[in-house]
């Protein structure tokens, strides 16, 4: 009997791959056009990001944060949202574990003030998502414009926190004062020296969890039900009894404390302070973490990592071939998003069509 | 004469489904002619290839004797075939006007020729009687008047051929009446209609010969005048229908609903309902009659909690129903379906099922909190065995828990609904026509349900816009028209004229 | 407050407001047909850097600004290829447009002319500014002279077109057989297949128009007002036309008035740097720099609620039967 529809396996892992690879080839094609090679591009890319053992442990390090904004964004993805803000949520958030920091940093042991950092930094990325949230809810603001605005927002008022309140005395550099000791995060490299002298952290394992109850909570539990009833039908929903405007305000809270939990990486794991414009578009690369992990913790999970190896591959790159600077990586996300966000299902056709030969109809 | 239309042996397939197949029959020219069968027959693909929306994938279609391959609805135009959707084709923000011109505006500046349409546009109204403002706004307009919007489109672009699809669906009788003058207006003017429909009522009062399909194929094709009802049904369903069913006698006993002064006014200060109130006792099937659109349906998202009034009361078991001090009817579901009312909603697939998820997710839909271990989570096993047991129980095909609902057809979706409501135990169940988009036999078995149900002592508030559906459960009917309960009658009472009367908006006096 | 000058607010104004209406006026089209068009900052810079570019290398504006336009063309023409034949997200596709466009804009300057992700300035190979007649006659009247002269006159030949599109923009989308085909896509595309016409040809067209306009944004960004292109310069504009849609409606006049009041709130944060307010003091200038942000969403919040959009947004057209 020829088939319909794609079998399941088709649209998990066949056609993901398949759109990847097309971004890539496009990618292959520009840097063939800037004049360099991409074959020799993508060794170097990945003997620098996974089959050096210091590079690799860098990747895993980007990837840390990674998975953090690619849960943000997944799970608003699975409600039927798109959080543009985890940049924004991201941000703030890092202002929300600063401000536990500075105040508790020379009281509390570190057992004590990591835990509380990473709260300040949740509740922090979760009152920044509140707003666009309430007013998709509650007005009909499409959360997608209202949180790209709050990112050029936060972006102001960051700057504004940081220069006028968080500078020390004397400094030039915009940017807080360093944490304490008790503040760093404890780093992989004391159990596993072959990482070298590289900033992989506990967050890497924290984030490992954080994709275990993303899975347990959204595909078994009565909320994660509800969650992704309301992403595929909202009158469906509200005829089961599921309360609209809370699921959305709900599910962008947690969506803005994942984003904000994702400055633990990047802040508390590298640079010990806070600095301007330290997310890096890390929130937007959570976006594209999300579509081409299809909201999925195992896609998320090996998504972030080859987002990771593009960071850390993609900064040697740069050192050797100046011809593609980091900014290239920027347009290769937008064409990941593009072929496994917008146009996921282009090959289904073709794919179905090769299934179908030499079935009978 | 040639005849208008001949179809040769089409054939049309979707996937796995052969929706028609070698289909062959002619339409004479000046004929009222009727297409008739149930849901799923293939009328409507048979008439979306005729208007070009589909090829056939084999076969000839002849127009006054010609072949034709129309590939396209500007094609079909072009040939003078018209239609006339069941949902209707308007663009509800623009003018009547406006949406005549719209696809043949006769030149790239409007204004040149605005005056000239508008000025014929008056000319069809009055010489067919279709009594419309060409400058009116359709959003203003009733859905009679927008239906025959419809038909002035078909007529401005010399349609000869002219196909309704349902169109008494959204009328009362009155407004059916008047359809049928201006149809046979047509044919006096030597055009061609092709009218499908389900109804075989309409099919005696108006066709001169009738087509009858049935699963993808024709069964049947007589004059009209040779043929009766009966006859047509059972060329329709291919078994003679059990006429009535078995119920048991009517023992009403304490009242669950009691509806008082309920009023609805929606946001451009329309009156939806006005002051609508009765009662509803267990062990009875109360059925709100009514042409669609005067009331039913906000009626029951209100007692379904899906929507709140604007003033009035709702007793039910004695308690008023939790509609005071809230904004909004968010989350409000959940408490009625708490409290024991269970609602198979009229929209199935908007509102009743989720067609991405599987069978076993839908059965949980609505109830997930009774489904839970201990620790929060769903207990898979627990809800694996309940919904193979409710998809043995309600014969729902194929049986597999596991497959995608909105691979299932509509009759089988409907039965994963009523089954898992039914499985709530509820004491009040709001349906919403059950019937709709599903297939004669799948009809029996949910009729067969609710019977069942109402012997039980539940307490069943039907509504319906079919009155053999009405005559065959319903203990009390209420009519309703325009926001207001027009009228009440027991089962025995039960008379067409006097319901569509009432319907019409004529009250009981 | 003597330091404040309403007369160059006023002036800035007006030249603000171009940037915000060429891409409202594109959003407007893309979206009365019926595709969400949220990639109009991608076409902005992407039409920046390339008119910057190509009139650079040429020494040639209009060159520059052709150039613009085919590749915002093109850009849009591949968003109408996702949204309307792959039936795909068009938030997702605008989305990626945006960042790719962030990323290869700077790569392409970078690499073409190595002076860190921005295109050499101009100098004289920007456009004219219009100088109404009877300019000189009239200047030494008081208020007049002003008027006359910086209002109104002086401008650059872009600022005009802008203007000048608006009553065209009007008439088109109201006025003539492509108008009421665009709107009746956007409202009920079933009703126009139904009415022979083609959706997908409307949309299309609409995309085509759309990729035009936006590119003039980009023009003006570049060779206008800085006279370069620099990395992701448009800052939110195309978002702001966004919502300059909403707040006007859908309607080519009102959008116009929303787009010129984001152009005040810019002017004023201009005039307000470094400005002593009473009671308040002096404010930073990344506070300053929000207010148009803060003003989007303000407006979002207060007019979702009766703003009413093409009906069929969004939504991809499938023939249903």
């Amino acid at each position: 009997m020829k088939k319909t529809e794609l079998p399941r396996w088709a649209t998990a892992f066949v056609l993901p791959v398949l759109n990847l690879v097309s971004a890539l080839l496009v990618a292959a094609l520009a840097i063939h056009l800037l004049g360099e090679s991409p074959t020799e591009s993508l060794a170097i890319l990945v003997n620098s990001a996974i089959i050096n053992p210091e590079g690799l442990s860098y990747t895993l390090f980007y990837a840390s944060t990674f998975i953090f904004t690619g849960l943000a964004v997944s799970i608003a993805m699975k409600g039927g949202l798109f959080n543009i803000g985890a940049e924004g949520q991201m941000y703030v958030g890092g202002l929300g574990l600063t401000v536990a920091l500075l105040t508790l940093d020379h009281t509390l042991p570190a057992w004590l003030l990591i835990p509380a950092a990473m709260l300040g930094s949740a509740l922090f990325g979760a009152a920044w998502a509140f707003l666009p949230g309430y007013l998709q809810a509650r007005r009909g603001s499409h959360v997608v414009v209202t949180t790209i605005m709050f990112n050029f927002i936060a972006a102001d008022l960051m700057n504004f926190v940081i220069v006028k309140y968080l500078i020390p005395e004397g400094q030039q550099n915009p940017a807080s004062r360093v944490f304490s000791d008790a503040a760093a995060l404890p780093q992989l490299n004391t159990w596993f020296p072959v990482l070298g002298d590289t900033p992989l952290n506990i967050s890497f394992l924290i984030a490992i969890a954080a994709l275990v109850i993303y899975g347990v909570m959204v595909w078994r539990s009565s909320w994660g039900y509800q969650l992704r009833a309301t992403g595929l039908n909202q009158h469906a929903a509200h005829y089961a009894g599921v309360s609209i405007s809370r699921m959305v305000i709900v599910t962008m809270l947690v969506s803005g404390a994942l984003a904000g939990l994702a400055a633990v990486n990047s802040v508390m794991g590298s640079t010990h302070y806070l600095s301007l414009n330290f997310p890096a578009g890390a929130g937007f690369v959570g976006i594209a973490i999300a579509l081409m992990g299809r909201q999925h913790p195992v896609g998320i999970f090996l998504s972030a990592v080859l987002f990771g190896a593009l960071i850390q591959g993609g900064f040697d790159l740069s050192l050797e071939k100046p011809n593609i600077p980091q900014e290239t990586f920027i347009f290769i996300q937008g064409l990941i998003i593009l072929f496994c966000g917008a146009m996921e299902n282009f090959y289904g056709p073709t794919v179905l069509k090769l299934l179908n030969l030499g079935r009978k109809g | 004469m040639q005849p208008a239309v001949e179809f040769r042996k089409i054939s049309k397939a979707f996937g796995a489904v052969q929706a028609n197949a070698d289909v062959s029959f002619t339409i004479n020219q000046g004929a009222i002619h009727g297409v008739i069968g149930e849901n799923g027959a293939g009328k409507s693909t048979l008439m979306s290839i005729l208007y070009g929306y589909y090829r056939a994938d084999s076969g000839q279609l002849l127009i006054d004797g010609q072949e034709r391959s129309i590939r396209t609805s500007h094609e079909a135009i072009a040939l003078g075939i018209g239609m006339v959707h069941q949902h209707f084709m308007l663009v509800e923000n623009m003018t009547v006007l406006d949406n005549v011109m719209l696809g043949s505006e006769g030149g790239f500046k409007l204004a040149a020729h605005r005056k000239d349409v508008e000025a014929k546009l008056r000319e069809i109204c009055t010489r067919y009687r279709l009594d419309v403002d060409p400058l009116a706004t359709v959003h203003d307009l009733s859905v009679g008047a927008q239906q025959r919007v419809e038909i002035l489109k078909q007529i401005y672009r010399s349609a000869n051929i002219l196909i309704l699809d349902e169109p008494t669906a959204v009328l009362t009788a009155q407004e059916t009446a008047s359809l049928f003058e201006i149809l046979r207006l047509f044919k006096e003017q030597g055009k061609t209609i092709i009218l499908i429909t389900h109804k075989l009522g309409e099919i005696m009062d108006i066709t001169d010969q009738v087509t009858v399909m049935r699963a993808g194929r024709v069964v049947g094709a007589v004059a009209t005048a040779a043929t009766s009802k009966e006859q047509l049904a059972n060329m329709m369903v291919g078994r003679p229908i059990q006429s009535e069913l078995p119920r048991a006698p009517f023992k009403p006993g304490a009242p669950v609903l009691d509806v008082q002064g309920l009023n609805l006014v929606d946001a451009q200060g329309v009156k939806l309902l006005d002051n609508v109130g009765f009662t509803l006792r267990a062990g009875e099937i109360v059925a709100i009659a009514g042409v669609s659109g005067n009331g039913q349906s906000e009626l029951m998202e209100i007692l379904a909690g899906m929507r709140l009034p604007t003033s009035g009361r709702v007793d039910f078991l004695g308690q008023a129903l939790p509609f005071a001090g809230r904004a909004h009817a968010d989350g409000l579901p959940a408490t009625f379906r708490q409290l024991g009312i269970g609602h198979v909603p009229e929209d199935r697939l908007r509102d009743g099922v989720i067609k991405d998820f599987s069978v076993m997710q839908n059965t949980v839909f609505g109830y997930e909190n009774r489904v839970k271990n201990r620790w929060g989570l769903f207990d898979f096993d627990a809800i694996a065995k309940r919904c193979s047991h409710l998809l043995d129980a309600f014969d729902v095909r194929p049986q597999n828990p596991d497959l995608r609902i909105g691979l299932l057809s509509g009759g089988n979706q409907q039965k994963v609904v009523i089954a898992r409501e039914v499985s709530a135990q509820p004491k009040l169940m709001l349906v919403g026509q059950p019937t709709r988009g599903v297939d004669i036999g799948t009809i029996e078995a949910i009729h067969t349900q609710l019977l069942r149900l109402r012997d039980e002592g539940v307490a069943i508030l039907l509504v319906s816009v079919e009155l053999e559906e009405v005559r065959a459960l319903a203990d009390r009917i209420v009519v309703m028209s325009g926001g207001r309960i027009t009228g009440e009658l027991n089962i025995e009472e039960f008379d067409t004229t006097r319901i569509g009367l009432l319907m019409g908006g004529m009250h009981k006096s | 407050m003597e330091d404040f000058h309403i007369a160059s607010i006023l002036v800035s104004t007006i030249r603000n407001a171009p940037v915000l209406m060429f891409a409202a006026m594109a959003g407007l089209f893309a979206e009365r047909s019926g595709v969400v068009d949220i990639g109009l900052e991608g076409k902005i810079l992407a039409s920046a850097f390339t008119s910057a570019a190509v009139a650079y290398s040429t020494q040639n504006v209009w060159y520059g600004i052709g150039a613009g336009i085919a590749v915002s063309v093109a850009l849009a023409l591949l968003q109408g290829y996702v949204s309307i034949t792959q039936k795909g997200n068009q938030l997702v596709c605008g989305i990626a447009i945006n960042i790719a466009m962030s990323g290869l804009t700077f790569v392409l300057a970078q690499y073409f002319f190595q002076q860190g992700g921005r295109t050499p300035d101009l100098g004289q190979a920007r456009l004219f500014d219009v100088v109404l007649p009877g300019t000189a006659f009239v200047s030494n009247i008081p208020g007049l002279g002003w008027f006359y002269g910086h209002l109104l006159g002086g401008h650059s030949i872009l600022v005009y077109l802008a203007f000048a599109l608006v009553p065209l923009v009007h008439w088109v989308v109201y006025h003539t057989r492509f108008g009421l085909r665009l709107r009746a896509c956007g409202e009920n595309p079933h009703a126009a297949d139904a009415a022979g016409v083609s959706v997908e040809a409307t949309r299309y067209t609409a995309m085509l128009i759309a990729g035009v306009l936006c590119s003039f944004s980009g023009a003006y960004l570049a060779i206008v007002q800085s006279g370069f292109f620099l990395r992701d310069m448009s800052a939110g504009a195309g978002y702001l036309a966004l919502t300059a849609l909403v707040f006007g409606n859908w309607r080519p006049v009102y959008t116009v008035l929303g787009c010129l009041m984001f152009g005040f709130f810019g002017a004023l944060q201009i005039q307000m740097e470094g400005v002593d307010l009473p009671v308040v003091g002096r404010i930073p200038g990344s506070l300053i720099h929000m207010i148009p942000y803060v003003v989007t969403v303000i407006v979002l919040a207060g007019l979702m609620a009766k703003s009413v959009a093409p009906k069929a947004i969004g939504k991809p057209f499938v023939k249903s039967r």
